[in-house]
């Protein structure tokens, strides 16, 4: 049995933050760091449970988007010119890669039944291609040996995975979510990758008392009796989901004002963060933000919800500094926000 | 009615419990407990040792080489987490387990498709090597060998009554909020604790036949699970206090908890006359060992720690990358590098089939196909910075030690290496922080460093030297960063004596060359010292005085020795 989302105390930051990476793939993922024992997990695996389920090709390894024609994997596209592709509904995969995992399971490899079997070459897809069209989640990304962390930023940036090794070569897509989590007391992740994912979200143990009373009964009640648990949660969880979708439908449509851009500009100038990827990403998730909120224009408060997370990693770091990069973003947001409301 | 030992209620719940922390140097004290265990868990519950070298395919499961070869089919052996389902790991020296290592077994844990318990020994005998936290914040129970473990025993049959009552077992809401709000009064972050705190009441009333949890159960469980993990004391103050901020813990004055009663082994009885959840706190507090108050009351004058408790700091993975596979022989130090040997002897299976009819079914491998995998070895260096914080080097120097170290840290934090800081000052050194690279808590233990008092330099270099050979066993490269103007007066056994605090100062020196330690003296004296001088020589360390050297030369010299060594 799987905790339900809509279950979770508190953690607004980070739940928000996965919902937002739901409904815009195209973000860069999120990372999640902060205190051990806070439910990194469970918000990832309940959030799987959520996913809507989506389209695809029927017996494809990859899971391709029959719709989305430039995407189809080298399979797809051969049976394609043969006929109609075949359809199925499937749920969007939630992939783990743990810790252990090594570059083989990853990127996949010859396939060795087959080659010894036959001497004949096939590819054996790996957990890249398992991630195709869904989420990638590893835990304790701090620790996890660097070339493999810059492998997985690489193609979760290209959505395409290129094999070249044991005479076989080709490409398949792989378009995922990145999702890591993290404590930074056991190590921090290295500076230069910080700021390649989308967003970042700080995950504190709770320290008000009626959230950790209410944390604690509900992971009893899920403990002593996950069905009538799962029951209690079915409503708000068909409410999630249901957010999910139109979040979804609507981003499509979600108009961004002139005023809102140049917003997002003054705050990354103020800020100082390194390069365009910072106000791209920031207006991108305010846009999500606002669709998942059910609404088509975004606002200002949906860039002030948003910009902690968009770009507390991107600040260039003082390693003396003892001010948290978070701070640092809110007190930025004041003094950019703070004129325009005294005008309006 | 003797209540049942922790061992007791592991066999109940060995998986929901987590395990067990056991703190001690005796292997035998160790073995004793392993026995009492695994004499209550059931006859065929696997029960499996976690070695230190233990490999990640044998740890996680990975390719049977004997089995794939004969079969031409791949044939995957479980690792040893997969074959401990229903049982229990166990880590005899877990405080040396890798991290990476300690990761992926919390990892498994976490997932659950294999459920064990982890019986942890951690037979450290100080704060250099410390346990990870992650690890201890999923265990139940943190034991002391010293600790009285006689309680009772239970047979076979009873536990296993116990346990297929468990899932059955009630705990009113109120009792469970009680075990949250005192894990808060304790100072406990980590709300584990009392989700664990409220798996043991389950598992106290399951042993006693009760359907439901008691009042009694529920202070049981807070002695067991909470009071070895409280970093603080609420105030004894009968109006409940405010939570406390649980992420430090709280500078109260240490005379505060003096007079708190005796260790009392008796659970106090419920009784109308006092509110629940204070019979619970106190049921905790009553609990808490003598030499925890003392370690809380010293804390009180330290800058605050992350985390609390006993074990924090953890590691990098050091298991290296593999840097390419390339043909060749298996050997000592170089690994058959498997799936790419057989794939390099797949494409001509056929071939040598033709030529060798009789040959086996199965792949036909030739040494020509052999391949393996070379490791690079990370080389990741720890700077034990160790600085004289007594009165006669601290009143001027110390400040810029302090500077120097800082810039040391923005150096460390781009090079992922790590630091340990150790002072010494008065009677003894003290670890101020073990080796990490979490730089916020490397600030914060330097903001914290006082100055004053006599010079115990021996002991500050014992101190660098064991935490040296202790990151060596693990495979790190340790360089020992000496600040001092040579200058002593306290030696080895905490006396006052010029003469021998010398002398000891020096023999610690030499042991530390003996010892083959890379270090280097940086002369904190007003002008370059003899005595620094003469330091520097017995530890076949480089001399650098620290007058001219400003912040940004010093972390200039340390990065070319880091290099040069
Ligand atoms: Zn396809």
């Amino acid at each position: 049995m799987i905790y339900p989302f809509s279950a979770i105390v508190g953690q607004q930051d980070m739940t928000n933050a996965l919902l937002i990476a739901a409904i815009e793939p195209a973000l860069g993922g999120v990372l999640a760091f902060g205190d051990r024992g806070t439910g990194k997990s469970t918000a990832i695996r309940a959030l799987a449970a959520l996913l809507p389920t989506m389209r695809a090709v029927a017996g494809c390894r990859y899971r391709c988007d029959p719709a989305d024609r430039k995407r189809l994997c080298t399979d797809c596209q051969a049976r394609l010119t043969q006929g109609k592709l075949p359809v199925t509904r499937i749920a969007a995969p939630v992939v783990d890669l743990p810790l252990g995992a090594t570059e083989d399971r990853v990127i996949g490899a010859l396939d060795l039944e087959r080659a010894l079997a036959d001497g004949s070459k096939h590819f054996e897809p790996g957990l890249l291609a398992g991630a195709n069209r869904g989420f990638l989640y590893i835990d304790e990304i701090n620790l996890l040996e660097d070339h493999l962390v810059d492998l997985l930023l690489d193609v979760a940036a290209s959505g395409e995975n290129v094999v070249e090794r044991e005479g076989l070569s080709l490409r398949h897509p792989a378009r995922f979510v990145l999702i890591g989590s993290g404590n930074p007391e056991e190590g921090e992740l290295r500076p230069q990758l910080l700021d390649r994912f989308g967003l970042c979200v700080e995950v504190r143990t709770p320290t008000d008392i009626e959230q950790r009373l209410e944390v604690v009964r509900r992971r009893d009640a899920f403990e002593h009796n996950p069905v009538a648990f799962a029951r209690r949660f079915a409503e708000a969880e068909r409410v999630v989901r249901a957010r999910i979708k139109r979040g979804r439908a609507l981003l499509p449509k979600v108009d961004v004002p002139e005023s809102i851009l140049r917003r997002a500009t003054t705050l990354c100038i103020a800020l100082g963060t390194d390069g365009l990827r910072g106000e791209l990403t920031l207006t991108r998730a305010a846009r999500a933000k606002a669709a998942l909120d059910g609404v088509d224009c975004v606002t200002e408060a949906h860039l002030r919800e948003i910009a902690p997370a968009a770009l507390r990693h991107r600040l260039r770091r003082d390693p003396l500094d003892e001010s948290l990069a978070s701070t640092r973003v809110l007190r930025a947001m004041d003094e950019v926000f703070a004129p325009a409301r005294e005008a309006a | 009615m003797k209540t049942p030992s922790p061992l007791a209620l592991l066999a109940v719940d060995p998986h929901g419990l987590g395990g067990l922390l056991l703190r001690g140097s005796s292997s035998l004290g160790c073995e004793a407990v392993f026995d009492q265990i695994r004499a209550m868990l059931p006859a065929d519950a696997p029960w499996r040792r976690l070695p230190v070298s233990i490999t990640d395919d044998r740890l996680l499961g990975g390719l049977d080489l004997a089995m794939s070869l004969q079969s031409g089919r791949r044939i995957h052996a479980p690792g040893v987490l997969a074959q401990a389902d229903g049982g229990a790991i166990i880590l005899p020296m877990a405080e040396n387990l890798p991290a990476d290592r300690v990761a992926k077994l919390l990892g498994e844990f976490d997932r659950g498709t294999s459920r064990f318990a982890i019986i942890a020994c951690d037979q450290s005998h100080d704060d250099t090597s410390p346990l990870s936290a992650g690890l201890a914040d999923r265990l139940a129970f943190w034991l002391d060998l010293s600790d009285d473990l006689t309680g009772c025993s239970s047979s076979r049959p009873r536990i296993a009554a116990a346990r297929s009552r468990l899932p059955d077992v009630m705990i009113d809401a109120a009792l469970l909020d009680q075990l949250t709000v005192t894990a808060l009064a304790l100072g406990i972050a980590s709300l584990r604790a009392p989700i664990l705190a409220a798996r043991v009441a389950r598992a106290l009333a399951a042993l006693a036949a009760r359907g439901t949890v008691s009042a009694a159960d529920a202070q049981r469980a807070a002695q067991l699970v909470l009071a070895p993990r409280a970093t603080r004391l609420p105030a004894t103050d009968p109006q409940p206090a405010p939570p406390p901020e649980p992420q430090q813990a709280g500078p109260e004055p240490a005379n505060s908890r003096d007079d708190q009663p005796p260790n009392d082994q008796s659970a106090p009885q419920p009784s109308s006359s006092k509110p629940l959840e204070e019979l619970i706190l106190e049921a905790a507090i009553a609990a808490i060992p003598t030499d925890l108050l003392a370690r809380l009351a010293a804390k009180a004058t330290l800058p605050a720690r992350q985390g609390g408790g006993a074990a924090s700091g953890q590691f990098m993975g050091t298991r290296g990358r593999p840097v390419g596979v390339r043909p060749g022989k298996p050997r000592t130090g170089v690994r058959l590098a498997v799936l790419d040997t057989l794939r390099a002897a797949a494409p001509w299976q056929s071939l040598r089939r033709r030529n060798d009819p009789d040959a086996r079914p199965g792949p036909i491998v030739r040494v020509s196909d052999f391949r393996i995998r070379k490791f690079k070895e990370p080389t990741r260096s720890v700077a034990i910075v160790t600085v004289d914080a007594s009165g006669s080097s601290a009143l001027n120097r110390l400040a810029e030690a302090k500077g120097a170290v800082q810039l040391l840290l923005a150096e460390c934090y781009v090079r992922r290496d790590q630091i340990a800081l150790i002072a010494f000052r008065n009677r003894a050194a003290e670890i101020l922080l073990p080796p990490t690279s979490a730089l916020a808590r490397a600030r914060r233990s330097l903001a914290g460093l006082p100055g004053g008092g006599a010079t115990p330099l021996a002991a500050g270099i014992d101190a660098a030297r064991q935490m040296a050979l202790a990151e060596r066993r693990r495979g790190k490269r340790p360089m020992i960063v000496l600040l001092t103007d040579g200058g002593a007066n306290i030696d080895r056994e905490g006396r006052q004596g010029r003469k021998q605090a010398m002398d000891d100062a020096l023999a610690a020196a030499s042991a530390c060359a003996t010892d083959r330690l890379t270090a280097l003296v940086i002369d904190t004296a007003p002008r370059p010292s003899a005595l620094a001088a003469d330091l520097a020589g017995r530890l076949h360390a480089r001399h650098f005085p620290l007058p001219f050297a400003h912040s940004g030369a010093l972390s200039e010299i340390i990065r070319a020795e880091q290099r040069a060594s």
